[in-house]
């Protein structure tokens, strides 16, 4: 494989870039792989990434039914975060945003991880008290956020509107290094490190069966026929529920259309990205100009990538109130995908009832952010076939126990 | 140059002369124009700068197409960016300014990455820009991003208003051009309701401009009358100037129209955005022309061919004093026709087809033009403006054959149908060869409710290109008896040409646009499928191909088509990315209409929320409620306000609205039963007359909801929730009993709005109430925990014996209407007993200091009951509630969880809320261990000293413990465990 680099771009520049070779190869399946990987999205991206590097299995496939990224992983606002209140999501989190950190350079592709700065408007005194409440929890997870008052808020987005009138800025939940990344080139840039490190990413290969023999995984069934695996590892966000039934067990996870939109490109008018749960709205601005906006999801299950236009309205509304100047710019896309929602909005690393098979799933409306850390976590579930202390606390079973990990609390949308 | 001819424009009145400026440049115009004529008749053909490269850009086309021309419009508070200029419609006084260049459009310091272009192809910055570290944020990233963006930035708030409106219909055409308006007669007569919604100000699309006859007359003449028969008719209604942008399912269609765009601040509102729910959509959306990739296809001047037409035709506009026609069909000819017969030279039509035989051409040879066959363009030659193009064999790699002067490149690469309504809601398409482009699909089409198709494509939208074809395949669509028919000649076929010539080198192709907007070559799009981008959205998104504020309209099929060649593989085999409404892009503010300010969300209102406001009230707001936080006097802080409501309740008299609280009616033979579920404790055995407070949980055994019941009567309940809760709570018992219970005889009512409610708390409620007289409210009539109904100082009203807050208390609820006036009749009442009213952060110490739980504070939706030690309040007799097998989970039932207990800091002071109490150590993950964490905390000046709740591991059998609260800037708060219970812990005070 080739470096990428600034002196490589002008080296071939020279020979009209003809010299470049595929950032990943298209190879057939073999016949069976150490382990399966279902989903070349972000997470399974990751997950074989992880495996290969930290765990020296690269006997891998990586089966993809469409295009890689193509899933939500090519379909979200970006945002990135470690915020969260709860012990075993910041742990997770935490981990998933300081490897992005560094990531551009250990995948020599460049992700644009920007750690330009996060707010989360508080404009009720419940979420005042909650994010206060947050704050106090991450300085002892060891994430850094802090609690800012109104001024600070303003002066970070000097187009926000502070003073409501329906629902003033009371402050905000501020993390310095949260940011965007961009999503498609997460995707790209860990598909072409496990290309490279010999792995096998089959696009358009849909899994139609899983196999077993004595309670234990044997392979999968594909469009592209039948491979053997040793180990199988499910990572496909909203479809999870189609492949557990696969696998002959069933998971709490319901499939929801989340939207979002951009506007037309306008010149830099916003450094930090802005959620607003109390009007349910938050907005970024992209580099190419873009304000690159989201909500809730819809209120009903559904597999189709695209959403009602109640929420785009509502979205909308919202941010109109809280940046006034967005009004006269214009909406130039919307679209939507398929999130996998827990009961506690938490999502699942998990063994699962299928020996040797296993569960990656529920990041729901906020797994672009985990990438790095899931699969990290998970390629560890995986290689030892016992979780580590990320993933512990998210085992499928956790639901018969009671033993939520709800982040519901601390936000009404966790994106 | 570009001028204005002396006669001709249909759509301009050269008897209202306007003035519009653009960068500053006034600028002589007719009413009529679009901003795009406007300047074009003022020879303002260089109208901005490409997005990454910040090459010239000129007027590429005459619709919603167009790539290029984006100006900001207006100013202050009008301002508007990346307004298209060919869509827009000029007025007088219009300001406009280019974009995307510093410090101006003619001479640009971001044209320096032109000259690095080739060092900055498609996807450049994924390989590089990554050392070191820091600089992607703090050097990179700012100066891309301060390059990219095209508009500037609005700073006001917006000056207008807009509004939105309902519609519904048997069937909806969109495009009023001939498919559209014979489709819309065709439907009308059948006796439906129909709405034609037209983009632009006048009918008739492209027929008017081509001008060819239909049934004998001239098109413009035969859609006059079509448009008049329409609006003659009751069931239809024709909307000019409104965009169908978006279909969305079981037949939503979503359609903005312009009301004041050309008419700023005439005081009506900027635009309208319908909703419209119908039966049938019918797409007579047209088609657009496709440009051809030739090196130089970008320089201001190369337009596309029915766009020098529309502009000749429609407003009397030369693009160029000669104009070379370069094509792959007959259509183009008559833009040479169209220019000859305004005395404009066509030195030459160049077309790619090795043998041209057609009518059309035959016509413009007739008039003494040449006609190339068999070539291509090699080249065009110019800067901000085309001097000149070479020509050269098309099936060559590019040999010049000879060179023809010009200033204006018109061309065609063919015409893609308007295909996006069509597949918002998975309409598929097909590739269709013989036309070369993508069609819908007829077999395929979007499914409506009824699970049948909702939409039909008719004209040139479902690929019908000659006018005899479009007006066939619309009629079809409800006519019977036979279509109209035209005089336009047959055209011979069009023959594909995706890059022109067809052997050029890379040299060349790095200088094919396809997205000119964006800066995408056809240079790029085989880079992408060289790296192995070979998806056609990985395609999309590595070279930004058809991501531009056009989203691809005149691109994609190019560009689709390169990626094919690349791939070695046929078109269909690559398909096409995804259309995502809207057709072209929508104002937020559209979208967003009346709703903002005040009325952003409905504010709702106590009948005594006037009072307030008149009397210091700082508000909270609660759900869409807002409730006073406190009431401040003159001088006053909120503090000294907090704790004066607080000292005054405990010892003379308070009075709350409580009117926000829920209050649902529960009525029927099985109301009792269905509260023994919803409850954790037994409401069926409550007797009439008395109260009980009870606790809602969720399935899950999480505490969700609580309040005071009481049973009205023999088949009624009263359920008291919470103030943000009413809404939740009531769509959570109509969702058991229409989904689950649905047998259950229960009927509910959320009564909140019908009651005005007032707490009269204090050591003199007692008193007040019996100055207003004409009930019993004496302790053995009344006792705590009972209620009565009856007249209080001449008002109907439900006296309830509760108490939040540790004291004597009543809360009183009469009609809302009369909400008011007992209020103040308290209020006068309670002069003599130091009445004051109190507002919510009061109510929460009062019931703080008593250890009263508050939904939200104690609770965060992982707490059940049993943390909070209210045991007391499940009833273990019963077998069944929701929650309850939930909290029989062994993590729900285990003995370590967190429970409520009080806290009390060992200096006085108030603990800081939500600070974590720690444990020793760190756990597997780093992060320090906690034991526990603070939920309401105060300051009381009851006790004068601060006080909290909080839960705590084992925390009742700690009692006396220490423990550390880490909070701000280092310090550590140290709290004792302490009962929860802070005042009047005998609760002598409310059994007085
Ligand atoms: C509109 C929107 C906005 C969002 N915003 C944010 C945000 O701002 N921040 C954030 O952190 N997160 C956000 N998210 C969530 C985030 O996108 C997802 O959690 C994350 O991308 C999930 O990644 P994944 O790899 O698990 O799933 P995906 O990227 O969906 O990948 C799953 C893959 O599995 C494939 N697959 C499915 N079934 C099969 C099969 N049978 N065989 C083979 N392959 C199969 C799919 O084709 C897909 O490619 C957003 C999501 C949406 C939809």
């Amino acid at each position: 494989m080739k470096r990428y680099s600034g002196f490589a771009v002008a080296r071939e520049g020279l020979n009209y870039h003809l010299g470049w070779g595929r950032a990943w190869r298209n190879p057939a399946p073999r016949k069976k792989y150490d382990v399966i990987i279902v989903g070349a999205g972000g997470h399974g991206l990751a997950t074989a990434y992880y495996l290969g590097k930290n765990y020296g299995i690269r006997n891998v496939a990586i089966l993809e039914k469409g295009w890689l990224g193509g899933g939500n992983t090519g379909r979200n606002t970006t945002i990135i975060r470690s915020n969260y209140l709860q012990d075993p999501s910041a742990a997770i989190y935490e981990k998933a945003r300081s490897l992005y950190e560094t990531l551009s350079q250990d995948l020599n592709y460049n992700v644009m991880f920007s750690p330009r700065g996060l707010l989360m408007l508080a404009q009720t005194h419940h979420e005042v008290r909650g994010y206060r409440r947050t704050v106090y929890a991450n300085n002892l997870q060891g994430v850094e956020t802090e609690w800012i008052g109104p001024d600070r808020v303003k002066q970070l987005v000097p187009i926000i509107n502070i003073d409501g009138p329906r629902y003033p800025v009371l402050g905000a939940l501020y993390q310095a290094r949260g940011g965007t990344a961009r999503h498609d080139a997460v995707a790209w840039g860990y598909a072409r490190a496990c290309s490279d490190m010999g792995m096998d990413i089959i696009q358009q290969c849909e899994v139609t069966g899983i196999r077993q023999a004595n309670g234990k995984v044997t392979g999968v069934d594909t469009t592209k026929g039948s491979i053997d695996c040793d180990k199988l590892g499910l990572v496909v966000a909203g479809h999870t529920s189609v492949l557990a039934e696969m696998g002959g067990f069933r998971l709490p996870i319901e499939s929801l259309a989340l939207q979002a939109l951009v506007s037309e490109p306008i010149k830099p008018c916003m450094d930090v990205v802005v959620m607003a749960n109390t009007v349910h709205g938050y907005m970024s601005q992209s580099d190419k100009g873009e304000m690159v906006i989201g909500g809730g999801t819809d209120g009903f299950n559904n597999y189709t990538q695209r959403g009602s236009w109640q929420h785009v309205e509502e979205t909308i509304r919202a941010l109109v109130e809280t940046f006034p100047m967005i009004s006269r710019l214009k909406m130039l896309r919307q679209w939507g995908g398929i999130v996998d929602m827990t009961g506690d909005r938490s999502p699942i690393l998990s063994k699962t009832p299928l020996g040797n098979c296993f569960v990656n799933c529920g990041w729901g409306t906020g797994g672009f952010k985990a990438i790095p850390g899931s699969g990290w976590a998970m390629a560890e579930l995986m290689a030892k076939g016992a979780p580590g202390p990320l993933t512990e606390e998210f085992s499928m079973y956790r639901f018969r126990e009671g033993k939520f990990i709800d982040e519901s609390v601390a936000a009404g949308v966790a994106h | 140059m570009s001028t204005r001819l002396a006669r001709g424009g249909r759509l301009i009145d050269r008897s209202k002369p306007i003035t519009i400026s653009f960068n500053g440049r006034r600028m002589p115009a007719f009413l009529g124009d679009t901003l795009a004529s406007a300047v074009l008749a003022n020879d303002q053909m260089m109208v901005g700068r490409s997005f990454k490269y910040h090459r010239p850009r000129g007027i590429m086309a005459s619709g919603a197409e167009e790539p290029n021309a984006l100006v900001g419009l207006g100013a202050g508070p009008r301002f508007e960016p990346n307004q298209r200029m060919t869509t827009t419609e000029a007025f007088d006084g219009a300001e406009t300014a280019s974009q995307n260049h510093w410090p101006s459009l003619e001479f640009d310091i971001g044209a320096i990455n032109n000259k690095f272009s080739r060092f900055l192809p498609g996807g450049f910055y994924y390989k590089t820009f990554m050392w070191p570290r820091s600089f992607w944020k703090n050097v990179y990233e700012p100066f891309i991003r301060q390059s990219a963006g095209l508009g500037k930035v609005p700073t006001d708030r917006d000056a207008d208003r807009y509004e939105q409106a309902y519609a519904y219909a048997d069937v909806v055409v969109v495009g009023a051009g001939i498919a559209g308006l014979t489709a819309a007669l065709g439907a009308a007569r059948s006796g439906k309701r129909v709405i034609v919604l037209e983009m632009t100000p006048a009918c008739g699309g492209r027929a008017v401009v081509d001008g060819f006859a239909i049934d004998g007359q001239p098109a413009e003449g035969w859609v006059a009358a079509a448009v008049d028969t329409l609006r003659g008719m009751d069931n239809v209604t024709l909307m000019t100037r409104t965009m169908a942008t978006g279909l969305y399912d079981h037949g939503y269609l979503m359609a903005a129209q312009r009301i004041a765009d050309h008419t700023p601040g005439d005081g009506r509102p900027k635009q309208r955005l319908w909703r419209i729910r119908t039966a049938e959509v019918i797409t007579a959306t047209g088609a657009i022309e496709r440009p051809l990739s030739f090196a130089g296809n970008d320089i201001p001047g190369v337009m596309l061919a029915a766009a020098v037409r529309d502009y000749a035709v429609n407003y009397g506009i030369s693009i160029g004093d000669r104009t070379v026609i370069v094509t792959n069909n007959d259509d183009a000819y008559r833009t040479a026709l169209a220019l000859l017969d305004a005395g404009l030279t066509v030195p030459a039509v160049i077309d790619a087809r090795p043998t041209v035989t057609g009518a059309l051409p035959q016509a413009v040879r007739d008039r003494g033009v040449r006609v190339l066959e068999g070539r291509g363009i090699a080249k065009v030659h110019g800067g901000k403006r085309v001097t000149g193009v070479e020509v050269c064999v098309q099936a060559g790699e590019g040999a010049m054959i000879e060179e023809l002067g010009c200033d204006c490149v018109a061309m065609s690469g063919g015409w893609s149908p308007v295909v996006h309504l069509w597949s918002h809601c998975g309409g598929k398409l097909l590739w269709d060869e013989a036309r070369a482009m993508f069609r819908p699909d007829a077999n395929r089409p979007p499914l409506g409710a009824d699970g049948r198709g909702m939409v039909r494509a008719v004209g040139a939208a479902n690929g019908m290109l000659t006018p005899d074809e479009v007006l066939t395949d619309a009629h079809a669509a409800f006519g019977d008896g036979t279509a109209p028919q035209t005089n336009a000649p047959d055209e011979a076929r069009m023959e594909p040409v995706w890059i022109m010539p067809q052997g050029a080198g890379p040299k060349l192709r790095a200088k094919m646009w396809l997205d000119p907007q964006n800066d995408v070559k056809v240079s790029d799009v085989q880079l992408a499928a060289r790296e192995g981008y070979e998806s056609v959205e990985h395609t999309k998104r590595y070279t930004t191909l058809g991501m531009a504020t056009d989203q691809g309209k005149i691109s994609n099929i190019n560009g689709l088509a390169v990626l094919s060649d690349a791939l070695h593989q046929q078109i269909p085999a690559t398909g096409t990315t995804t259309f995502r409404p809207p057709y072209t892009p929508l104002t937020l503010g559209t979208i967003a209409a009346e709703a903002r300010g005040e009325i952003f969300q409905p504010l709702r209102r106590t009948p005594i929320h006037e009072w307030h406001e008149a009397h210091g009230v700082e508000w909270e707001p609660v759900g869409l409620w807002r409730r006073p936080f406190c009431y401040k006097r003159a001088g006053e802080t909120t503090h000294a306000a907090v704790n004066r409501e607080v000292r005054n309740t405990r010892t003379n008299l308070g009075l709350l609205d409580a009117s926000t609280l829920g209050k649902i009616l529960v009525k029927g033979p099985d109301a009792g039963k269905f509260l023994d579920m919803l409850y954790t404790g037994v409401m069926s055995t409550l007797p009439v007359g008395k109260c009980r407070y009870g606790l809602m949980c969720n399935e899950q055994g999480f505490l969700s909801d609580d309040g005071v019941v009481v049973r009205l009567s023999e088949d009624s309940w009263l359920c008291h929730t919470t103030s943000g809760g009413a809404d939740r709570i009531h769509g959570w018992m109509e969702d058991w009993l229409q989904c689950e219970w649905w047998d259950w005889k229960v009927y509910t009512a959320n009564l909140t709005e019908q009651f005005a409610q007032i707490a009269v708390v204090g050591p003199n409620a007692r008193k007040v109430l019996e100055k207003l007289g004409g009930m019993d409210v004496s302790k053995a009539t009344l006792p705590f925990m009972t209620f009565a109904e009856g007249q209080l100082g001449g008002f109907n009203a439900r006296v309830f014996r509760i108490s939040f807050s540790g004291e004597l208390s009543y809360e009183i609820a009469v009609p809302a209407s009369e909400g008011r006036a007992f209020w103040e009749k308290l209020i006068e009442a309670g002069q003599e007993f130091g009445v004051m009213p109190y507002g919510t952060e009061c109510l929460h110490i009062l019931r703080a200091e008593k250890g009263f739980i508050m939904i939200g504070d104690e609770t965060d939706g992982t707490v059940i009951p049993q943390d909070l030690n209210m045991a007391w309040a499940i009833s273990k007799k019963k077998p069944d509630y929701l929650g309850k097998r939930g909290q029989e989970r062994s993590f729900l039932a285990s003995p370590d969880r967190w429970k409520l207990v009080g806290l009390e800091t060992l200096d006085g002071s108030v603990l800081p809320e939500g600070a974590y109490a720690v444990a020793p150590g760190v756990n597997a993950n780093g992060q320090r261990n906690v034991q526990g964490r603070v939920t309401s905390t105060y300051f009381s000046p009851t006790l004068n000293r601060g006080i909290a709740m909080g839960l705590v591991k084992h925390g009742p059998d700690r009692m006396g413990e220490v423990l550390d609260f880490p909070g701000d800037g280092g310090k550590v708060h140290q709290a004792r465990i302490v009962d929860q219970v802070f005042y009047d812990k005998e609760g002598a005070k409310n059994d007085a």
